[in-house]
């Protein structure tokens, strides 16, 4: 990722340091697209835990629909793909309206262990349905020709990719302040989340507001899994593989907020690709370990009152 | 039963319990009910009757008491792990590498295996102790995970992807080698669970168990009546720590091999599969599970070998939507009907 710079600058009186601090940024950066796309991935997952404190660790299965669906429609059917993008929004949010309504409305009284194994058995399914059907082999996603490359902003290389994913996902992450400070819906969910039962009794139709924040959810899971199909390595076990990492973002960013999440997930980003960089002979250790320190530190998560739950 | 005398019978399981009422009580409910030795008879008589099954029987008698280790902390304790797979890989490396390196005395190996997997336990017990279950599902599969790229690296030590191999055992407390049909695994696992068994058969009879119930019930009001549950859940925590270990170390031993399989993900979610199809909190759950789990896979394994994860999953929704209770009420049924008719039915 860092070679790619070093031609473009030219290799003349570019001393050591400055090459470090330009590897830095770059770091930086990918670090912080990285973030932000685990945060369209599990921002739903963390509304639809602090709403109806239902587990839902079948949650990177509709991002995984997403991810194929836009390589189904780019390669075969030969869809531009960001016309893919917001198709893959609306099936996953179409399949996750149908799964909330036939499904897992029948499980939010029940226990936790009950969802975990639901949710867990959902996802065995989809990794092995699709491995059925697509093959256990790794899909690559032909990026159109205006996302390949990379441009030079304060001496740090920049994929336009990851410019790209950035900007999405700072597009929906404002979308979604708004419709949750100045919408109606809004303040309905808010309420929801805050105290369900009270929020019930004001009339708030709560089942509705949940299946509408599910479908919701499961859709920019499914855009983030189309967004991030080409970084995030699209092959089967992808649910099962991204689930620690929503785990990650939704317990250490807490369940009350979407900052708290939004916090997590640039954390979790810039701290798994600086540390897959600069210590590869550690691997996925350090996140792992930052995660259960910040865990230890406030088991809660960060934005959160204390004991909420 | 006074306050302080029942927080008396609780700190001080082995003292005289100082209510008689109390004592008879717990030892009704502790005592051996008739269909429990016909269980045990039932595992010993597969031994002779499935000559040809032994190495199948040695999977599910391993796979019992890595469930029952389970059972102790979620039906006793409530914790739900997501990560208990973590102490049966350690137990499993921890015995292969004692193999290797130091004694290939079985025993002794699964003496070590325990400890090792019982002091992880205690380290790690003090991360579950706070927070939501959420949070404890996070830490628990956490640690798996960290353990399982620990292995991966360490390949020096673990052989990594390719596996532990060279473990090799020596007989049975001097007498019994090995053998390439299990007929040693088998007595071996099963006296091993057996002996284990009937531990933690005592343990949750004990006021100790008790409390832990109390705990799992509601923990405020548990601390409440005196019942302090950090203490309590670090104990368990351990002990179910070393239960696991010692699962891991005999599949270890028996297969004298190990893989990183010992640490993955679907090995902490199987348990949790097999423990809530036998029930959880009364025990044998892990052993009916265990029994039941294996036979499925034996028969869909032999209809289609490639997708068992799907029927796997299947069978996780299915249990949970129409509900164990449900799915289980007509063959619970005959066996109620026929325990009825046994003598020895009666309360003793």
């Amino acid at each position: 990722m860092v070679s790619g710079s070093a031609p473009l600058r030219g290799s003349s009186g570019m001393t050591a340091q400055e090459t470090a601090k330009d590897r830095m940024l770059t770091i930086l950066f990918d670090g912080v697209a990285y973030g932000m796309l685990l945060f369209v991935l599990a921002c739903g997952l963390a509304v639809t835990l602090g709403l109806m404190n239902f587990v839902n660790l079948a949650h990177g299965a509709f991002a995984m629909v997403g991810g194929y669906l836009t390589v189904v429609l780019m390669s075969s059917y030969g869809i531009s793909f960001f016309l893919c993008l917001p198709l893959a929004f609306l099936v996953t949010a179409l399949l996750g309206a149908l799964f909330e309504r036939a499904l897992y409305r029948h499980l939010y009284a029940k226990s936790h262990l009950e969802q975990v194994l639901f949710s867990i058995g959902l996802a065995f399914m989809a990794v092995s349905g699709v491995d059925y059907f697509m093959g256990a082999r790794q899909q690559i996603v032909q990026l159109p020709p205006s996302l390949q490359g990379r441009i030079e902003i304060f001496g740090a290389g920049i994929g336009v990719y990851r410019l790209f994913i950035i900007g999405v996902c700072a597009l929906i992450l404002i979308a979604l302040q708004l419709v949750l400070t100045r919408t109606r819906f809004g303040s309905q969910l808010r309420a929801a989340v805050d105290d369900g039962r009270v929020a019930r009794g004001l009339g708030i139709n709560i089942g509705r507001v949940f299946a509408l924040t599910f479908a919701v959810g499961s859709g920019l899971a499914g855009l983030g899994g189309a967004l991030g199909a080409e970084l995030l390595t699209l092959d089967p076990t992808f649910p099962l593989r991204f689930m620690i990492y929503f785990l990650i973002v939704v317990t250490v960013g807490g369940t009350t907020s979407i900052t708290g999440p939004f916090l997590a997930s640039l954390i979790l980003g810039i701290a798994d690709v600086a540390g897959k960089y600069y210590f590869p002979q550690f691997g996925a250790f350090i996140i792992y370990a930052v995660t259960i320190a910040l865990l230890l530190w406030r088991p809660y998560g960060l934005v959160s009152r204390e004991g909420a739950q | 039963m006074s306050a302080a005398e029942s927080r008396a019978a609780i700190e001080a399981p082995n003292a005289v319990a100082p209510d008689a009422e109390a004592a008879t009580l717990l030892a009704r409910s502790g005592a051996w009910k008739s269909w429990e030795f016909a269980l045990w008879g039932l595992a010993l008589a597969a031994f002779f009757l499935l000559p040809s099954k032994l190495l199948l029987l040695n999977d599910i008698a391993i796979l019992a008491l890595f469930v029952l280790s389970i059972d102790l902390l979620l039906g006793y304790a409530g914790i739900v792990s997501l990560g208990h797979a973590a102490f049966f890989g350690f137990g499993a490396y921890a015995a292969g590498i004692f193999a290797i390196h130091v004694s290939g005395d079985p025993l002794l190996g699964l003496l070590v295996a325990g400890l090792s997997a019982g002091a992880l336990g205690f380290v790690t017990s003090f991360l579950v102790l706070r927070g939501s279950d959420l949070t404890r599902l996070m830490i628990t599969l956490g640690v798996a995970l960290m353990l399982l790229e620990a292995a991966n690296r360490f390949s020096f030590l673990t052989g990594g992807a390719d596996g532990l191999t060279g473990v090799t055992m020596a007989p049975v407390l001097g007498l019994f080698e090995f053998d390439l049909w299990g007929r040693t695994s088998y007595l071996y696992s099963l006296a091993v669970l057996f002996v284990l068994f009937v531990v933690a058969r005592r343990l949750v009879h004990s006021p100790f168990g008790l409390s832990l119930r109390a705990i799992r019930g509601n923990r405020l009001r548990a601390s409440a009546i005196g019942i302090g549950p950090n203490r309590r859940l670090v104990a368990i925590y351990t002990i179910a720590a070393l239960y696991a270990g010692v699962a891991g170390a005999l599949l270890a031993q028996t297969t004298q091999f190990v893989s990183l399989d010992v640490l993955a993900f679907h090995r902490s979610a199987d348990g949790l599969l097999v423990l809530v199809l036998g029930g959880a909190g009364y025990l044998y759950g892990g052993i009916i599970g265990a029994v039941a789990f294996k036979l499925m896979h034996e028969v869909i394994s032999g209809l289609t070998a490639q997708y068992w994860l799907f029927w796997l999953g299947l069978i996780l929704v299915t249990l949970v939507l129409v509900g164990r209770d449900r799915l289980l009420a007509g063959p619970r049924g005959l066996l109620q009907a026929a325990l009825a008719r046994l003598p020895g039915k009666r309360a003793p």
